[in-house]
């Protein structure tokens, strides 16, 4: 009975952050303000989804299961390192920035060198 | 309880790939495109572990594993392919 109410809650938790982060996809308004949502409250949500996996399955079987925990690592690796070359490819395309700072020199002060 | 909280699940989960393929067909630009392809392949796994969960079996497990591997490779080629124009060089 508890184990099915802290399922429900990790249940509801994940769905709800993976709902934000897709509707931050869509809302927010030049692209590296869009790979903000999906790269942190999409991961943060199916990591929560995914631990209710775990705990629903060591309840109904016996022993840990853990096999849920091996993708959750995985994506925890994953996510960050595509984030990282999704933004320099962006910043190889001139994506442009609807931020209101001056623009930055990253490193290159030549615009026509490869990033 | 937990039927409720499945159904909701499945409703949200579907309206994030919903919006994600609004940003996909949208996108002004290729980049972004290639994030909401990232952020749909992270909610299919998200999809099947709820599947798994409502018919009470982990026969998903392994397909949730190969999604998340082979999405990562997507990811990584098409960024490469962005900025260098080949993905092996």
């Amino acid at each position: 009975m508890i184990g099915e109410l802290v399922v429900s809650l990790f249940i509801l938790v994940g769905a709800t952050f993976a709902l934000i982060g897709s509707i931050g996809l869509v809302r927010l308004p030049d692209f590296y303000t869009r790979l903000h949502g999906p790269t942190k409250a999409t991961t943060l949500g199916v990591g929560a989804l995914l631990l209710a996996s775990v705990i629903y399955f060591s309840a109904l079987r016996e022993g840990l299961s853990l096999h849920e925990a091996l993708i959750t690592l995985f994506l925890f690796m994953t996510a960050p390192v595509s984030a990282h070359l999704l933004v320099r490819a962006g910043l190889h395309h001139r994506v442009e920035s609807r931020s209101r700072a001056p623009a930055e020199d990253h490193g290159h002060p030549d615009p026509e060198a490869p990033i | 309880m937990l039927t409720f909280a499945l159904t909701f699940g499945f409703t949200a989960m579907g309206l994030a790939m919903l919006l994600n393929i609004v940003r996909l067909v949208k996108g002004p630009d290729t980049v972004d495109r290639v994030t909401a392809l990232d952020t749909l392949y992270i909610n299919t796994i998200a999809v099947l572990m709820l599947v798994g969960i409502r018919i009470g079996s982990d026969i998903f497990f392994e397909a949730a594993l190969l999604i998340a591997m082979m999405g990562f490779v997507g990811t990584v080629a098409l960024a490469k392919h962005i900025r260098r124009g080949s993905i092996i060089e």
